[in-house]
Protein backbone atom coordinates (compact mmCIF):
# COMPACT_ATOMS: atom_id res chain seq x y z
CA UNK A 1 0.00 0.00 0.00
CA UNK A 2 1.47 3.39 -0.61
CA UNK A 3 1.49 5.67 1.46
CA UNK A 4 2.00 9.74 0.02
CA UNK A 5 2.74 12.52 1.70
CA UNK A 6 2.71 15.75 -0.05
CA UNK A 7 4.25 19.47 1.72
CA UNK A 8 1.86 21.41 1.20
CA UNK A 9 2.42 25.46 -0.52
CA UNK A 10 0.78 27.84 0.87
CA UNK A 11 1.15 32.01 0.69
CA UNK A 12 -0.40 34.57 3.14
CA UNK A 13 -2.85 32.09 5.24
CA UNK A 14 -3.83 30.65 1.92
CA UNK A 15 -3.61 26.88 0.32
CA UNK A 16 -1.88 27.22 -3.21
CA UNK A 17 -3.89 25.48 -5.45
CA UNK A 18 -0.51 23.96 -6.59
CA UNK A 19 -1.37 21.50 -3.67
CA UNK A 20 -4.55 20.35 -5.60
CA UNK A 21 -2.98 19.88 -8.11
CA UNK A 22 -0.38 17.52 -6.69
CA UNK A 23 -3.22 15.59 -4.68
CA UNK A 24 -4.82 14.49 -8.21
CA UNK A 25 -1.25 13.24 -9.09
CA UNK A 26 -1.04 11.29 -5.61
CA UNK A 27 -4.70 9.70 -6.39
CA UNK A 28 -3.24 8.91 -10.09
CA UNK A 29 -0.19 7.09 -8.02
CA UNK A 30 -3.05 5.40 -5.79
CA UNK A 31 -2.98 4.56 -1.98
CA UNK A 32 -3.36 7.07 1.21
CA UNK A 33 -2.84 10.70 1.11
CA UNK A 34 -1.77 13.01 3.80
CA UNK A 35 -1.23 16.88 3.50
CA UNK A 36 1.77 18.32 5.73
CA UNK A 37 1.38 22.07 6.54
CA UNK A 38 4.28 23.58 8.08
CA UNK A 39 3.51 27.22 9.49
CA UNK A 40 3.08 29.75 12.10
CA UNK A 41 -0.39 29.55 12.38
CA UNK A 42 -1.59 26.32 9.90
CA UNK A 43 -5.20 26.09 10.99
CA UNK A 44 -7.03 27.62 8.53
CA UNK A 45 -4.51 25.80 5.87
CA UNK A 46 -4.89 22.65 7.20
CA UNK A 47 -8.71 22.85 7.10
CA UNK A 48 -8.86 24.08 3.42
CA UNK A 49 -6.04 20.87 2.61
CA UNK A 50 -8.65 18.65 4.77
CA UNK A 51 -11.69 18.96 2.28
CA UNK A 52 -9.80 18.37 -0.76
CA UNK A 53 -11.00 15.57 -2.52
CA UNK A 54 -8.62 12.52 -1.39
CA UNK A 55 -6.93 13.51 1.49
CA UNK A 56 -7.40 10.92 4.13
CA UNK A 57 -5.47 13.00 6.56
CA UNK A 58 -3.59 16.84 7.28
CA UNK A 59 -0.57 16.79 9.36
CA UNK A 60 -0.04 20.32 10.90
CA UNK A 61 3.30 21.60 12.43
CA UNK A 62 3.46 24.68 13.84
CA UNK A 63 6.21 27.20 14.32
CA UNK A 64 7.10 30.48 14.05
CA UNK A 65 10.67 29.32 12.35
CA UNK A 66 8.30 28.74 9.22
CA UNK A 67 6.75 32.29 8.93
CA UNK A 68 8.33 32.16 5.46
CA UNK A 69 9.03 28.77 3.56
CA UNK A 70 12.99 28.20 3.53
CA UNK A 71 14.22 25.00 2.12
CA UNK A 72 16.47 24.57 4.73
CA UNK A 73 14.40 24.94 7.27
CA UNK A 74 11.46 23.27 6.15
CA UNK A 75 13.69 20.23 4.89
CA UNK A 76 15.05 18.48 8.07
CA UNK A 77 11.24 18.52 9.27
CA UNK A 78 9.79 17.13 5.53
CA UNK A 79 12.90 14.42 6.16
CA UNK A 80 11.81 13.26 9.76
CA UNK A 81 7.85 13.77 8.62
CA UNK A 82 8.83 11.26 5.57
CA UNK A 83 9.58 8.28 7.81
CA UNK A 84 6.65 5.38 6.84
CA UNK A 85 5.84 7.02 3.56
CA UNK A 86 6.39 5.63 0.84
CA UNK A 87 6.23 8.95 -1.47
CA UNK A 88 6.89 12.34 -0.94
CA UNK A 89 5.23 14.95 -3.30
CA UNK A 90 5.29 18.57 -3.72
CA UNK A 91 4.52 20.99 -6.29
CA UNK A 92 6.74 21.96 -9.04
CA UNK A 93 7.18 25.74 -8.22
CA UNK A 94 9.88 27.48 -7.09
CA UNK A 95 8.84 26.60 -3.92
CA UNK A 96 8.59 22.52 -4.12
CA UNK A 97 11.51 23.01 -6.76
CA UNK A 98 13.98 24.49 -4.11
CA UNK A 99 12.83 22.31 -1.59
CA UNK A 100 12.44 18.87 -2.39
CA UNK A 101 15.99 18.56 -3.78
CA UNK A 102 17.08 19.05 -0.47
CA UNK A 103 14.53 16.63 1.06
CA UNK A 104 15.77 14.05 -1.18
CA UNK A 105 19.21 14.35 -0.51
CA UNK A 106 18.49 14.22 3.42
CA UNK A 107 16.93 10.81 3.12
CA UNK A 108 19.63 9.74 0.69
CA UNK A 109 17.62 9.12 -2.69
CA UNK A 110 17.37 10.20 -5.94
CA UNK A 111 14.63 13.25 -6.62
CA UNK A 112 12.42 13.02 -9.98
CA UNK A 113 11.23 16.29 -11.46
CA UNK A 114 8.12 17.54 -13.26
CA UNK A 115 5.61 14.27 -13.11
CA UNK A 116 3.18 14.79 -15.74
CA UNK A 117 2.37 11.12 -15.99
CA UNK A 118 1.93 8.17 -13.91
CA UNK A 119 2.54 4.89 -15.37
CA UNK A 120 2.75 2.98 -11.84
CA UNK A 121 3.75 3.74 -8.44
CA UNK A 122 7.33 3.96 -9.17
CA UNK A 123 6.98 4.51 -12.78
CA UNK A 124 6.77 8.30 -14.31
CA UNK A 125 7.44 10.24 -17.48
CA UNK A 126 8.74 13.81 -17.29
CA UNK A 127 9.86 16.06 -19.44
CA UNK A 128 13.96 17.22 -20.68
CA UNK A 129 15.54 18.83 -23.23
CA UNK A 130 12.43 21.82 -22.48
CA UNK A 131 9.57 18.93 -23.06
CA UNK A 132 11.49 17.91 -26.34
CA UNK A 133 11.47 14.95 -25.26
CA UNK A 134 9.60 12.92 -22.20
CA UNK A 135 11.12 10.33 -20.69
CA UNK A 136 9.95 7.17 -18.22
CA UNK A 137 11.43 6.68 -14.98
CA UNK A 138 11.20 3.93 -12.61
CA UNK A 139 12.22 4.92 -8.81
CA UNK A 140 14.04 1.57 -7.15
CA UNK A 141 11.88 -0.16 -4.69
CA UNK A 142 13.61 -0.09 -1.76
CA UNK A 143 13.97 3.99 -2.10
CA UNK A 144 11.44 6.44 -0.76
CA UNK A 145 9.75 8.30 -4.20
CA UNK A 146 10.83 11.77 -3.51
CA UNK A 147 9.20 13.84 -6.80
CA UNK A 148 7.92 17.34 -7.51
CA UNK A 149 4.78 17.36 -9.48
CA UNK A 150 4.65 19.44 -13.35
CA UNK A 151 1.37 21.48 -11.88
CA UNK A 152 0.34 22.21 -15.75
CA UNK A 153 -0.12 18.33 -16.39
CA UNK A 154 -2.42 17.60 -13.44
CA UNK A 155 -6.10 19.42 -12.52
CA UNK A 156 -6.99 20.54 -9.22
CA UNK A 157 -8.45 18.06 -6.99
CA UNK A 158 -11.63 19.19 -6.20
CA UNK A 159 -12.71 20.35 -2.56
CA UNK A 160 -15.74 17.71 -1.23
CA UNK A 161 -17.94 18.53 2.08
CA UNK A 162 -16.07 15.90 3.88
CA UNK A 163 -12.97 16.99 5.93
CA UNK A 164 -10.47 14.57 6.58
CA UNK A 165 -9.02 14.62 10.19
CA UNK A 166 -6.20 17.49 10.90
CA UNK A 167 -3.30 16.49 13.32
CA UNK A 168 -1.37 18.75 14.81
CA UNK A 169 2.31 17.48 15.53
CA UNK A 170 5.42 18.80 16.46
CA UNK A 171 8.61 17.58 15.05
CA UNK A 172 12.03 17.06 16.59
CA UNK A 173 14.65 18.15 14.22
CA UNK A 174 17.67 20.38 14.30
CA UNK A 175 16.88 23.61 12.40
CA UNK A 176 19.50 25.91 11.07
CA UNK A 177 20.49 29.61 11.41
CA UNK A 178 22.25 29.87 8.46
CA UNK A 179 19.27 30.99 6.53
CA UNK A 180 17.70 34.26 7.04
CA UNK A 181 14.43 35.95 5.04
CA UNK A 182 14.91 39.21 4.44
CA UNK A 183 12.48 40.12 2.07
CA UNK A 184 9.49 39.44 -0.76
CA UNK A 185 9.01 42.22 -2.88
CA UNK A 186 5.97 41.25 -4.51
CA UNK A 187 4.04 43.37 -7.61
CA UNK A 188 0.12 43.74 -6.20
CA UNK A 189 -1.99 42.91 -8.59
CA UNK A 190 -5.27 42.56 -8.55
CA UNK A 191 -5.49 39.98 -11.80
CA UNK A 192 -6.05 36.43 -11.66
CA UNK A 193 -2.92 34.43 -10.57
CA UNK A 194 -0.64 33.37 -14.28
CA UNK A 195 -0.19 29.57 -12.78
CA UNK A 196 -3.83 29.25 -12.34
CA UNK A 197 -5.48 31.25 -14.61
CA UNK A 198 -8.03 30.22 -16.90
CA UNK A 199 -6.86 33.00 -19.36
CA UNK A 200 -3.41 33.94 -20.03
CA UNK A 201 -1.92 36.95 -22.64
CA UNK A 202 1.40 37.36 -22.72
CA UNK A 203 3.45 39.54 -24.74
CA UNK A 204 6.59 39.43 -26.10
CA UNK A 205 9.97 41.30 -27.50
CA UNK A 206 8.15 42.95 -30.01
CA UNK A 207 5.64 44.98 -27.75
CA UNK A 208 9.12 47.13 -27.70
CA UNK A 209 8.74 48.82 -23.82
CA UNK A 210 6.78 48.62 -20.57
CA UNK A 211 4.73 51.32 -21.46
CA UNK A 212 3.48 49.55 -24.94
CA UNK A 213 2.28 46.12 -22.76
CA UNK A 214 -0.48 48.71 -21.41
CA UNK A 215 -2.56 47.08 -24.05
CA UNK A 216 -1.75 43.98 -22.80
CA UNK A 217 -2.68 44.57 -19.65
CA UNK A 218 -6.00 46.13 -21.02
CA UNK A 219 -6.84 42.65 -23.39
CA UNK A 220 -6.29 40.70 -20.23
CA UNK A 221 -8.79 43.18 -18.23
CA UNK A 222 -11.41 42.75 -21.07
CA UNK A 223 -10.95 38.97 -20.65
CA UNK A 224 -10.38 38.39 -17.14
CA UNK A 225 -6.62 37.04 -17.93
CA UNK A 226 -3.72 37.05 -16.29
CA UNK A 227 -0.71 38.35 -17.95
CA UNK A 228 2.39 36.38 -18.87
CA UNK A 229 5.51 37.48 -20.82
CA UNK A 230 7.74 35.96 -23.07
CA UNK A 231 12.13 35.35 -21.47
CA UNK A 232 13.05 37.78 -24.11
CA UNK A 233 10.21 40.49 -22.96
CA UNK A 234 11.49 40.16 -19.09
CA UNK A 235 15.28 40.20 -19.92
CA UNK A 236 14.58 43.39 -21.86
CA UNK A 237 12.79 44.69 -18.63
CA UNK A 238 8.96 45.26 -19.92
CA UNK A 239 7.73 43.01 -16.99
CA UNK A 240 9.11 41.60 -13.48
CA UNK A 241 10.58 38.16 -13.90
CA UNK A 242 7.75 36.27 -12.50
CA UNK A 243 5.45 36.46 -15.61
CA UNK A 244 8.45 34.61 -17.64
CA UNK A 245 6.46 31.62 -18.98
CA UNK A 246 8.52 28.87 -20.49
CA UNK A 247 11.20 26.42 -20.19
CA UNK A 248 12.72 28.53 -17.02
CA UNK A 249 9.94 29.98 -15.92
CA UNK A 250 6.07 29.39 -15.20
CA UNK A 251 4.78 26.92 -16.79
CA UNK A 252 0.97 26.91 -17.65
CA UNK A 253 -2.24 25.13 -18.97
CA UNK A 254 -5.01 27.91 -18.95
CA UNK A 255 -7.92 26.89 -21.57
CA UNK A 256 -7.18 30.17 -23.30
CA UNK A 257 -4.10 31.70 -23.99
CA UNK A 258 -3.18 34.65 -26.23
CA UNK A 259 0.62 34.94 -27.48
CA UNK A 260 0.66 38.67 -28.60
CA UNK A 261 4.18 39.67 -30.54
CA UNK A 262 6.03 36.30 -29.41
CA UNK A 263 7.85 34.30 -31.88
CA UNK A 264 7.88 30.93 -30.22
CA UNK A 265 11.26 29.82 -29.19
CA UNK A 266 10.90 26.04 -27.71
CA UNK A 267 11.70 27.31 -24.64
CA UNK A 268 8.50 29.57 -24.51
CA UNK A 269 6.73 26.95 -26.40
CA UNK A 270 7.45 24.08 -23.56
CA UNK A 271 5.56 26.66 -21.11
CA UNK A 272 2.49 26.78 -22.98
CA UNK A 273 1.95 22.81 -24.61
CA UNK A 274 -0.88 22.18 -22.45
CA UNK A 275 -3.05 25.32 -22.82
CA UNK A 276 -6.81 24.67 -24.53
CA UNK A 277 -6.44 27.16 -27.16
CA UNK A 278 -3.78 28.80 -28.29
CA UNK A 279 -4.10 32.38 -29.83
CA UNK A 280 -1.15 34.27 -31.90
CA UNK A 281 -0.66 37.44 -32.97
CA UNK A 282 2.45 38.24 -34.83
CA UNK A 283 3.28 40.24 -37.56
CA UNK A 284 5.72 37.36 -39.09
CA UNK A 285 3.75 34.78 -40.88
CA UNK A 286 6.75 32.41 -40.43
CA UNK A 287 7.09 32.33 -36.21
CA UNK A 288 7.35 29.22 -34.62
CA UNK A 289 4.56 30.40 -32.56
CA UNK A 290 2.30 29.65 -35.53
CA UNK A 291 3.41 25.89 -35.69
CA UNK A 292 1.06 25.55 -31.87
CA UNK A 293 -1.48 27.95 -32.63
CA UNK A 294 -5.12 27.25 -32.87
CA UNK A 295 -5.56 30.51 -34.25
CA UNK A 296 -3.17 32.71 -35.75
CA UNK A 297 -3.76 36.21 -37.31
CA UNK A 298 -0.58 37.96 -38.77
CA UNK A 299 -0.26 41.88 -38.41
CA UNK A 300 0.16 44.47 -36.49
CA UNK A 301 0.02 43.95 -33.00
CA UNK A 302 -0.75 47.19 -31.84
CA UNK A 303 -3.65 47.76 -34.25
CA UNK A 304 -4.92 44.44 -33.44
CA UNK A 305 -4.73 43.92 -30.14
CA UNK A 306 -6.58 47.52 -29.20
CA UNK A 307 -9.17 46.06 -31.88
CA UNK A 308 -9.23 42.48 -30.48
CA UNK A 309 -9.93 44.64 -26.81
CA UNK A 310 -12.45 46.56 -28.81
CA UNK A 311 -14.51 43.56 -30.46
CA UNK A 312 -14.46 41.71 -26.99
CA UNK A 313 -16.53 45.09 -25.37
CA UNK B 1 38.12 33.32 -0.89
CA UNK B 2 37.93 30.46 -3.16
CA UNK B 3 34.59 30.11 -5.30
CA UNK B 4 34.28 26.46 -6.92
CA UNK B 5 31.89 26.66 -9.99
CA UNK B 6 29.65 23.66 -11.72
CA UNK B 7 30.50 23.65 -15.26
CA UNK B 8 28.50 21.32 -17.42
CA UNK B 9 28.41 20.16 -21.23
CA UNK B 10 25.32 20.00 -22.77
CA UNK B 11 23.20 19.79 -26.08
CA UNK B 12 23.05 23.33 -27.28
CA UNK B 13 19.91 25.06 -26.69
CA UNK B 14 19.43 25.79 -30.46
CA UNK B 15 19.20 22.68 -31.57
CA UNK B 16 16.13 20.85 -32.15
CA UNK B 17 15.72 17.64 -30.08
CA UNK B 18 15.09 14.51 -31.74
CA UNK B 19 13.99 11.30 -29.81
CA UNK B 20 15.76 7.75 -31.44
CA UNK B 21 13.33 5.72 -32.98
CA UNK B 22 13.82 2.71 -30.49
CA UNK B 23 13.40 5.30 -27.51
CA UNK B 24 16.67 4.11 -26.82
CA UNK B 25 17.75 7.89 -25.62
CA UNK B 26 18.00 11.12 -27.82
CA UNK B 27 20.50 11.43 -30.79
CA UNK B 28 24.16 13.03 -29.81
CA UNK B 29 25.91 12.37 -33.12
CA UNK B 30 26.91 15.21 -34.85
CA UNK B 31 24.92 17.57 -32.57
CA UNK B 32 26.64 20.92 -31.38
CA UNK B 33 27.54 20.31 -27.18
CA UNK B 34 27.84 23.87 -25.55
CA UNK B 35 28.38 24.47 -21.76
CA UNK B 36 24.90 24.53 -20.10
CA UNK B 37 23.78 28.51 -20.23
CA UNK B 38 23.26 28.53 -16.64
CA UNK B 39 27.25 27.48 -15.92
CA UNK B 40 28.18 30.45 -17.81
CA UNK B 41 26.56 32.13 -15.66
CA UNK B 42 27.34 30.81 -13.01
CA UNK B 43 30.84 31.07 -13.80
CA UNK B 44 30.47 35.10 -15.17
CA UNK B 45 29.41 35.85 -11.41
CA UNK B 46 32.26 33.68 -10.06
CA UNK B 47 34.70 36.11 -12.56
CA UNK B 48 32.88 39.31 -11.66
CA UNK B 49 33.80 38.24 -7.72
CA UNK B 50 37.13 37.69 -7.83
CA UNK B 51 37.18 41.00 -10.41
CA UNK B 52 35.82 42.37 -7.42
CA UNK B 53 38.30 41.36 -4.70
CA UNK B 54 35.87 39.32 -3.30
CA UNK B 55 37.11 35.99 -4.12
CA UNK B 56 40.92 34.87 -4.97
CA UNK B 57 40.79 32.14 -6.91
CA UNK B 58 37.75 30.32 -9.26
CA UNK B 59 37.70 26.72 -10.07
CA UNK B 60 35.56 25.14 -12.52
CA UNK B 61 34.82 21.70 -12.12
CA UNK B 62 33.09 18.82 -15.07
CA UNK B 63 31.78 15.06 -14.27
CA UNK B 64 32.00 13.70 -17.51
CA UNK B 65 33.86 11.28 -20.12
CA UNK B 66 38.05 12.23 -21.44
CA UNK B 67 36.74 14.63 -23.91
CA UNK B 68 35.18 16.83 -21.30
CA UNK B 69 38.61 18.42 -21.54
CA UNK B 70 37.98 20.74 -24.37
CA UNK B 71 34.87 22.15 -22.62
CA UNK B 72 36.74 22.71 -19.65
CA UNK B 73 39.44 24.78 -21.63
CA UNK B 74 36.36 26.88 -22.72
CA UNK B 75 36.08 27.86 -19.30
CA UNK B 76 39.41 28.40 -18.43
CA UNK B 77 39.36 30.92 -21.52
CA UNK B 78 36.46 33.11 -20.33
CA UNK B 79 38.53 33.44 -16.81
CA UNK B 80 38.90 30.68 -14.71
CA UNK B 81 42.10 29.83 -13.16
CA UNK B 82 42.32 26.34 -13.13
CA UNK B 83 39.54 23.13 -13.67
CA UNK B 84 39.11 19.96 -11.97
CA UNK B 85 37.96 17.18 -14.58
CA UNK B 86 36.19 14.33 -12.51
CA UNK B 87 36.40 11.75 -15.01
CA UNK B 88 33.44 9.02 -15.59
CA UNK B 89 32.10 7.31 -18.72
CA UNK B 90 28.82 6.78 -16.79
CA UNK B 91 25.92 9.39 -17.41
CA UNK B 92 25.59 11.13 -13.83
CA UNK B 93 22.74 11.60 -12.17
CA UNK B 94 21.92 15.14 -9.90
CA UNK B 95 22.72 13.02 -6.57
CA UNK B 96 25.68 11.94 -7.53
CA UNK B 97 27.01 15.19 -9.17
CA UNK B 98 26.26 16.67 -5.74
CA UNK B 99 28.66 14.12 -3.63
CA UNK B 100 31.20 14.45 -5.90
CA UNK B 101 30.74 18.24 -5.51
CA UNK B 102 30.54 17.62 -1.70
CA UNK B 103 34.20 15.31 -1.88
CA UNK B 104 35.71 18.49 -3.92
CA UNK B 105 33.94 20.79 -1.30
CA UNK B 106 35.78 19.04 1.19
CA UNK B 107 39.16 18.97 -0.70
CA UNK B 108 39.03 22.70 -1.83
CA UNK B 109 37.41 24.39 1.57
CA UNK B 110 35.61 27.03 -1.00
CA UNK B 111 33.75 29.55 0.26
CA UNK B 112 30.97 29.81 -2.23
CA UNK B 113 29.80 27.41 -4.69
CA UNK B 114 27.89 28.56 -7.87
CA UNK B 115 26.27 26.17 -9.60
CA UNK B 116 23.64 26.78 -12.66
CA UNK B 117 20.36 26.56 -11.25
CA UNK B 118 19.51 23.83 -13.81
CA UNK B 119 21.17 21.66 -17.00
CA UNK B 120 18.81 22.49 -20.26
CA UNK B 121 19.65 18.55 -20.89
CA UNK B 122 17.74 16.73 -18.23
CA UNK B 123 15.92 20.14 -17.04
CA UNK B 124 16.16 18.50 -12.86
CA UNK B 125 16.51 21.57 -11.19
CA UNK B 126 18.53 19.45 -8.07
CA UNK B 127 21.90 19.57 -7.98
CA UNK B 128 22.75 22.29 -6.02
CA UNK B 129 20.20 21.68 -3.20
CA UNK B 130 21.21 18.23 -3.17
CA UNK B 131 24.77 19.52 -2.50
CA UNK B 132 23.52 22.38 0.09
CA UNK B 133 21.98 19.26 1.85
CA UNK B 134 25.15 17.21 1.89
CA UNK B 135 27.18 19.66 3.34
CA UNK B 136 24.38 21.31 5.51
CA UNK B 137 25.01 24.53 4.31
CA UNK B 138 22.50 27.09 3.66
CA UNK B 139 21.56 27.34 -0.51
CA UNK B 140 19.99 30.42 -2.10
CA UNK B 141 18.58 29.12 -5.40
CA UNK B 142 17.66 30.99 -8.95
CA UNK B 143 19.65 34.16 -7.93
CA UNK B 144 19.10 37.23 -9.77
CA UNK B 145 21.28 38.96 -7.28
CA UNK B 146 24.29 38.36 -5.26
CA UNK B 147 26.37 40.56 -2.92
CA UNK B 148 28.80 39.32 -1.25
CA UNK B 149 29.76 40.81 2.65
CA UNK B 150 31.91 39.57 5.95
CA UNK B 151 31.22 35.67 6.12
CA UNK B 152 27.27 36.06 4.75
CA UNK B 153 26.07 36.78 1.03
CA UNK B 154 22.66 38.97 0.39
CA UNK B 155 20.95 37.03 -2.52
CA UNK B 156 17.71 38.02 -4.56
CA UNK B 157 16.03 35.23 -6.19
CA UNK B 158 13.66 34.90 -8.68
CA UNK B 159 10.35 33.39 -6.92
CA UNK B 160 7.10 32.53 -8.59
CA UNK B 161 5.72 35.60 -6.02
CA UNK B 162 8.26 37.97 -6.82
CA UNK B 163 11.80 38.14 -6.10
CA UNK B 164 12.99 36.89 -2.63
CA UNK B 165 16.07 38.24 -0.64
CA UNK B 166 17.40 35.57 1.69
CA UNK B 167 20.67 36.17 3.85
CA UNK B 168 22.83 33.21 4.07
CA UNK B 169 26.18 32.53 6.26
CA UNK B 170 29.03 31.17 4.14
CA UNK B 171 30.12 28.82 2.96
CA UNK B 172 26.61 28.11 0.84
CA UNK B 173 25.71 27.09 -2.32
CA UNK B 174 24.68 29.86 -5.06
CA UNK B 175 22.32 28.89 -8.17
CA UNK B 176 21.82 30.62 -11.03
CA UNK B 177 18.90 32.49 -12.63
CA UNK B 178 18.55 33.75 -16.20
CA UNK B 179 19.37 37.37 -14.94
CA UNK B 180 21.97 37.63 -12.89
CA UNK B 181 23.96 38.66 -15.63
CA UNK B 182 25.25 37.93 -19.26
CA UNK B 183 28.80 36.12 -19.44
CA UNK B 184 31.22 37.90 -21.42
CA UNK B 185 32.67 36.63 -24.35
CA UNK B 186 35.15 34.61 -25.02
CA UNK B 187 38.66 36.31 -27.16
CA UNK B 188 41.16 34.76 -29.20
CA UNK B 189 44.16 36.05 -26.79
CA UNK B 190 42.30 33.93 -24.04
CA UNK B 191 42.16 30.47 -25.69
CA UNK B 192 45.91 30.60 -26.49
CA UNK B 193 46.05 31.91 -22.69
CA UNK B 194 43.99 28.86 -21.11
CA UNK B 195 46.17 26.14 -22.79
CA UNK B 196 48.94 26.86 -19.76
CA UNK B 197 46.06 26.41 -17.34
CA UNK B 198 46.17 23.16 -15.27
CA UNK B 199 43.31 20.51 -15.39
CA UNK B 200 43.27 18.26 -12.45
CA UNK B 201 42.02 14.92 -13.39
CA UNK B 202 40.63 12.75 -10.69
CA UNK B 203 38.77 9.28 -11.51
CA UNK B 204 34.90 9.74 -10.25
CA UNK B 205 36.03 6.03 -8.53
CA UNK B 206 38.88 7.64 -6.82
CA UNK B 207 37.08 9.65 -4.81
CA UNK B 208 34.74 7.14 -2.77
CA UNK B 209 31.51 8.38 -4.57
CA UNK B 210 29.02 4.95 -5.18
CA UNK B 211 28.60 5.69 -9.05
CA UNK B 212 25.72 4.25 -11.20
CA UNK B 213 22.17 5.76 -11.76
CA UNK B 214 19.52 5.99 -8.93
CA UNK B 215 16.83 6.14 -11.19
CA UNK B 216 16.03 3.83 -13.95
CA UNK B 217 15.73 4.87 -17.58
CA UNK B 218 13.28 3.02 -19.25
CA UNK B 219 11.84 5.06 -22.36
CA UNK B 220 12.38 8.22 -24.49
CA UNK B 221 9.88 9.43 -26.74
CA UNK B 222 8.48 12.24 -28.82
CA UNK B 223 6.24 14.68 -26.83
CA UNK B 224 2.64 14.49 -28.33
CA UNK B 225 2.44 17.22 -30.86
CA UNK B 226 -0.11 20.00 -31.27
CA UNK B 227 -2.19 20.11 -34.40
CA UNK B 228 -1.39 22.75 -36.90
CA UNK B 229 -4.20 25.30 -36.44
CA UNK B 230 -5.65 27.75 -39.07
CA UNK B 231 -4.95 31.46 -39.71
CA UNK B 232 -7.92 33.27 -39.59
CA UNK B 233 -7.82 37.10 -41.43
CA UNK B 234 -8.96 39.51 -39.03
CA UNK B 235 -9.77 40.27 -35.84
CA UNK B 236 -13.71 39.77 -36.41
CA UNK B 237 -13.07 36.40 -37.41
CA UNK B 238 -10.72 35.67 -34.64
CA UNK B 239 -13.72 36.84 -31.97
CA UNK B 240 -16.29 34.70 -34.05
CA UNK B 241 -14.11 31.31 -33.74
CA UNK B 242 -13.28 32.40 -29.98
CA UNK B 243 -17.24 32.43 -29.04
CA UNK B 244 -17.75 29.31 -31.32
CA UNK B 245 -15.62 27.39 -28.74
CA UNK B 246 -16.98 29.10 -26.05
CA UNK B 247 -13.61 30.86 -24.91
CA UNK B 248 -15.10 34.87 -24.42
Amino acid sequence: MNTILIVAEHHAGQLNPATARCVSCARKIGGEITVAVLADAPAAIAAQAATLDGVGRVVAVADTAHTQALAAMYAPQIAVLARGFTHVLAPSTTFGKDLLPRVAALLGVAQVSDLMQVEGPRRFVRPIYAGNALVTVEVPQEQTVVATVRTASWPEAAAGAQAAPVETRSVDAALPKHTRFVTLQSAKSERPDLQSAGRVVSGGRALGSSENFRIIYQLADKLGAAVGASRAAVDAGYVPSDMQVGQTGKIIAPALYVAVGISGAIQHLTGIKDAGTIVAINKDAEAPIFEVADYGLVGDLFKLVPELTQALG
Amino acid sequence: MKILVGYKRVVDYNVRIQVKPDGSGVVSDGVKLSPNPFDEIALEEALRLREKGVASEVVVVGIGPTDLQAHLRNGLAMGANRAIHVATSDAVQPLTAARVLLKLVQKEQPGLVILGKQAIDDDCNQTGQMLAALWDRPQATFASKVEIGEDKARVTREVDAGLETLEVDLPAVITTDLRLNEPRFIKLPDIMKAKSKPIEILELASLGVEPGDHLKTLHYAPPPGRSKGVMVKDVAELVAALKSKGLV
